[in-house]
């Protein structure tokens, strides 16, 4: 089992002035390991997704990320040099709004080898191969590699925002309400194929979802959010089966059965 | 005795925040040990808090007090208060539990939901399918089924499907709820035949069976849950 973790984050917090954008979040997350992150809409989740994967400056406390190399850096000291390649290599960032993170007027292919170019690889053939064997990992036939993501359902293009994040072998991968905006049947196709990814590539991942099942899908472990302060977090099943906290109970039971 | 499990002093209740803050007391000085090579079967009324002590166990609930003490290759650790991610170590290599009712992943087959115990332990795929479809049809579930997702099977059906893929692994120690409560008697058989052949490997299990034929066949010992029961003394 790898002892060490990927990610140390101690008292991060995040003020608007007076507003609690987050507050005092700790944590670590271990290689392998999937975190969800859950609450309300202004509960702080995505403030807190966003210092965690440096898009956004904290007000205080540090995010400490185990590089390849082996040593741990304070990931607000990085250079904007260095922070860039570790987003571009290392890192995946998937949006809700799979527009937010596609390019949608260069082809499907184009959008999946960007981020091989952006390392530094030049050979078109090997770039255009390794583009379809992503597309096809995450269910787009090779004969839509030409096209647009304009031209792509929504399922698609949050696909192919799967697939441009994936192909340089992040091992952290931030996901900001995934599968949010798509039809159940969409959706369910969608968990299935990151829940396969995640488990084949042993990525470690956090995952901000308002929606419990697919936490309950995903993650190993959760975090519930409540007025910028986590205020029940474990393992997933535990927290889902038997919650403490009145908010978190207030949640389960809001869930709809079917 | 050899036990691989040892449970002392558990107590469980729930407070229900959206009622008011109701406190239902549910159990208290749970304590009992699970030998290696022997089923431990939970007895008592349902809602004496059976399937309290099993999710406890497994780690779905969280325990108010005391210690669950686990063998795990070769050292001692206390569930009661391990980290998520020793307890999920703990559920992948040592404990395995199987439920009453299968949590249906969308679009993975029968198959690979058995074999995925093994996969997740490093088992190459092809080899881990292939005991799979060994377990599958020991349990008689239709070829024509493995293949598909288990969402749309019936409910023995999709018993087998969970049965399969708790037994498939060679954990330790097994946590089995009601496994054969929707079965017909060929295939409670089967499961009973299973559950002694763990026993000779040396498995140590605590389950619930409300089957008494099945109870009678498996149980090494009865546990009266009810002398563990906290709503009794509040009463």
């Amino acid at each position: 089992m790898n002892s060490t973790p990927l990610l140390k984050v101690q008292k991060l917090s995040k003020t608007y002035g007076q507003r609690i954008g987050c507050k005092d979040v700790s944590f670590e997350l271990w290689p392998g390991e999937v975190l969800a992150i859950v609450g309300e809409s202004g509960s702080g989740k995505t403030t807190l997704l966003n210092c965690l994967s440096t898009r956004l400056d904290a007000t205080s406390g540090t995010v400490e990320y185990h590089m390849r190399d082996g040593a741990y850096r304070d990931l607000a000291r990085l250079s904007e040099a260095e922070r860039r390649f570790l987003m571009r290599t290392d890192w995946g960032f998937v949006h809700q709004n799979p527009a937010d993170g596609l390019r949608m007027t260069v082809s499907a292919g184009a959008n999946v080898g960007e981020r091989l170019m952006a390392v530094g690889h030049r050979h078109y053939g090997r770039i255009r191969d390794a583009a379809t064997d992503w597309l096809s990992r995450v269910e787009i036939g090779a004969d839509r590699i030409d096209d647009q993501p304009r031209a792509f359902s929504g399922g698609m293009r949050q696909r192919l925002q799967i697939a441009r994040n994936l192909i340089t072998g992040p091992r952290l991968v931030f996901m900001d309400e995934p599968t949010g905006g798509l039809d159940v049947s969409v959706q369910a196709r969608l968990l299935d194929l990151i829940r396969g990814l995640v488990h084949d590539l042993g990525l470690s991942a956090i995952i901000v979802t308002h929606d419990l099942a697919v936490a309950r899908l995903l993650s190993h472990r959760m975090m519930v959010m409540k007025d910028g302060h986590v205020i029940e977090q474990g393992l997933t099943d535990r927290v889902l089966d038997d919650p403490r906290q009145p908010y978190t109970q207030l949640l389960v039971s809001s869930i709809l059965q079917v | 005795m050899d036990s691989l499990l040892e449970v002392s002093g558990v107590a469980k209740s729930f407070t229900m925040h959206l009622r008011d803050g109701i406190r239902l007391d549910v159990v208290r000085d749970v304590s009992f040990d699970l030998p290696r090579g022997q089923c431990v079967v939970l007895g008592g009324a349902s809602g004496v808090g059976k399937s309290s002590i099993l999710k406890m166990l497994y780690g779905n609930y969280g325990v108010d007090a005391g210690a669950i003490r686990i063998r795990h290759h070769d050292q001692w650790i206390d569930l009661a208060t391990a980290d998520p991610r020793t307890v999920l170590e703990v559920r992948r290599e040592t404990l395995g539990y199987v439920s009453q009712f299968l949590r249906v992943v969308p679009r993975v087959s029968a198959l690979d939901v058995v074999a995925e115990p093994l996969v997740a332990r490093g088992m190459a795929m092809e080899d881990a399918r292939a005991r799979a479809a060994g377990l599958l049809d020991r349990l008689n579930l239709p070829k024509a089924l493995w293949s598909l997702p288990p969402a749309t099977f019936s409910g023995g059906e999709q018993q087998r499907v969970n049965i399969a893929r708790g037994f498939i692994t060679d954990h330790a120690v097994l946590l089995l709820d009601e496994p054969t409560a929707s079965l017909d008697a060929e295939n409670r058989a089967v499961v009973i035949a299973m559950i002694a052949e763990k026993k000779r490997a040396g498995t140590a299990m605590l389950g619930i069976f409300h089957d008494l034929e099945v109870r009678d066949a498996v149980a090494d010992r009865i546990l009266d849950v009810a002398l563990f029961s906290a709503r009794e003394k509040v009463a």
